[in-house]
């Protein structure tokens, strides 16, 4: 085995460019493990933690430029403000000690459809910066998820970062497993309220081949606040709302039986958790108008 | 390979490092710091847990490479020369220890706590202890020797008369 440390993003690039086999490594907490138990002999390790770009994150166009090396920890702590939703399932993933380590990029390039950070990148319609000794290139991260642990990235790319706005609404995750920490998820919702374009995000997690978003209900949801006038009034949703929001995420979902569940539990747990993170978004959302309308007398 | 990083403040260097192998390997077995255990290799039971650049993590998920030129703190240097760190002492003090697998590392995470918080409120300890597992205490004497060590550090701090006197 060889173990590659690049220093810069160029090298990493031209490095993987070369080796295409090459196993990149960056928290290592999904590497390590394949590498442990002899399920994982690459030619190549390449170790992408010396290259100082990958672990910032910057502000760009009102966006998030989230480098793929960032921990959860970092995410959590630097970023819980702007990205909630984000952090919120950070917050879930693993330990201190495998937060401290994992990454984003990490759960992005395992694309494994319990991966927590992907439904709160689905509901906050982020994208996917990836390059290769070609060019970078963005993939709205609706489009990367291309198979169980698959994804749209070419044999040289690599993943740089990803975009993500900062929400104009409140921003909800929620995950189901055997206790609170270190568990993968059974299934798990993420939700985004945006009122600034009155649309509405979700992401599905553990309950499909990938993780995915849940498009009828999204219409319906942001159909119904608008007919009603509800994002300007912030008034109480009306009586069954949320529980046909939940029905319609739990039809977009396509689970299957297995250890950690049957398909009919996840898609019972997947109603419940969107009924509930729209109930928890919307009284956020109006405290917030309690909020403004307190600030404007 | 050669692996070169700094461990318990002392610079170390090792030869025939294979490129998979673990930081937890290196410092068991080539470094003779067997204190850090091998439970799970899958970073679930925290047992290995040492800090890397300040940070607790699991030794077993850290590729030896990873740690080239890298501050390393082992278990083995909380205690001083003549005495145990508070943290251990409290663990010995509150019957915190059975078997002792998991000790190792729980000391390392407390350490962490502790050192963060201060004096960490129980739901903060069960959190930051989320990722360390005890298969013999049942965790109350660990809670119990969290809120010891927090309680000696913080008068201690304060000044060491205050610990004296609060005993009598
Ligand atoms: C005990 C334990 C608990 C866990 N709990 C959770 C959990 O609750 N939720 C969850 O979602 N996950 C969990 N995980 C899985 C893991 O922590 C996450 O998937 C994490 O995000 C992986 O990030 P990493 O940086 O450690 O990845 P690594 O292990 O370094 O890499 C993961 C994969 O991504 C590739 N890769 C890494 N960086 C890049 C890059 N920049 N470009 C291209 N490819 C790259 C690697 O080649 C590899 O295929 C857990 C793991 C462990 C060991
Ligand atoms: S041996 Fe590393 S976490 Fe169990
Ligand atoms: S004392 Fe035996 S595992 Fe904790």
């Amino acid at each position: 085995m060889e173990f590659l440390q690049p220093t810069t993003w160029a090298e990493a690039l031209e490095a993987r460019a070369a080796h295409p086999d090459a196993v990149p490594i960056c928290g290592g907490t999904d590497v390590m493990v394949g590498i442990n138990f002899g399920h994982l002999r690459p030619a190549q390790l390449l170790d992408l933690t010396r290259v100082a770009d990958l672990r910032e994150w910057t502000t760009e166009e009102h966006a998030v430029r989230l480098g793929a090396g960032v921990s959860y920890a970092r995410v959590i702590t630097e970023l819980g403000d702007r990205l909630p939703g984000l952090a919120m399932a950070a917050r879930t993933i693993g330990s201190p000690q495998i937060r401290n380590r994992g990454t984003v990029g990490g759960n992005l390039a395992t694309a494994s459809p319990a991966g927590d950070a992907h439904p709160a990148l689905l509901a906050a319609d982020a994208v996917v910066e990836v390059a290769s000794v070609r060019g970078s290139r963005r993939i709205p991260v609706t489009d990367f998820y291309t198979g169980p642990k698959r994804n749209a990235m070419d044999a040289d790319e690599l993943v740089a970062a990803v975009h993500i706005t900062p929400p104009s609404g409140p921003q909800q995750y929620s995950k189901i497993g055997t206790r609170n920490a270190m568990v993968i998820a059974v299934a798990a919702f993420g939700l985004a309220l945006h009122p600034d374009r009155r649309t509405v995000g979700t992401g599905i997690g553990s309950a499909a081949p990938t993780p995915r978003r849940a498009p009828a209900a999204e219409e319906f949801l942001a159909g119904e606040l608008d007919a009603a006038g509800l994002w300007e009034s912030r008034a109480e949703l009306p009586a069954g709302l949320a529980a046909r929001f939940g029905e319609l995420v739990a039809g977009s979902a396509a689970p299957i039986d297995d250890v950690r569940g049957t398909a009919g539990y996840r898609l019972h747990a997947l109603s419940v958790m969107a009924r509930r993170t729209l109930t928890w978004a919307w009284a956020e959302h109006r405290t917030a108008s309690g909020n403004d309308s307190a600030k404007e007398v | 390979m050669r692996l070169t990083c700094t461990v318990n403040g002392t610079e170390q260097q090792v030869d025939d490092v294979w490129e998979g192998e673990s930081l937890l390997y290196v410092l068991r077995e080539r470094m003779g710091l067997p204190g850090s255990k091998n439970a799970c290799e899958q970073g679930e039971c925290g047992s290995c847990t040492v800090y890397l650049d300040g940070l607790p993590v699991c030794a077993c998920l850290v590729a030896a490479g990873q740690a080239e030129g890298r501050e390393v703190g082992t278990v083995e240097a909380l205690a001083d020369a003549d005495a145990l760190h508070p943290v251990q002492q409290a663990f010995v003090d509150a019957g915190a220890v059975q078997c002792g697998f998991c000790t190792p590392g729980l000391l390392v995470a407390t350490h962490d706590l502790i050192t963060r918080h201060g004096r960490p409120s129980d739901a903060e300890t069960r959190e930051a202890l989320a990722g360390n597992l005890c298969r013999c205490t049942g965790y109350e004497k660990i809670l119990d020797a969290v809120r010891l060590a927090a309680d000696r550090m913080a008068g201690t701090a304060a000044g060491a008369g205050t610990e004296a006197g609060g005993d009598r």
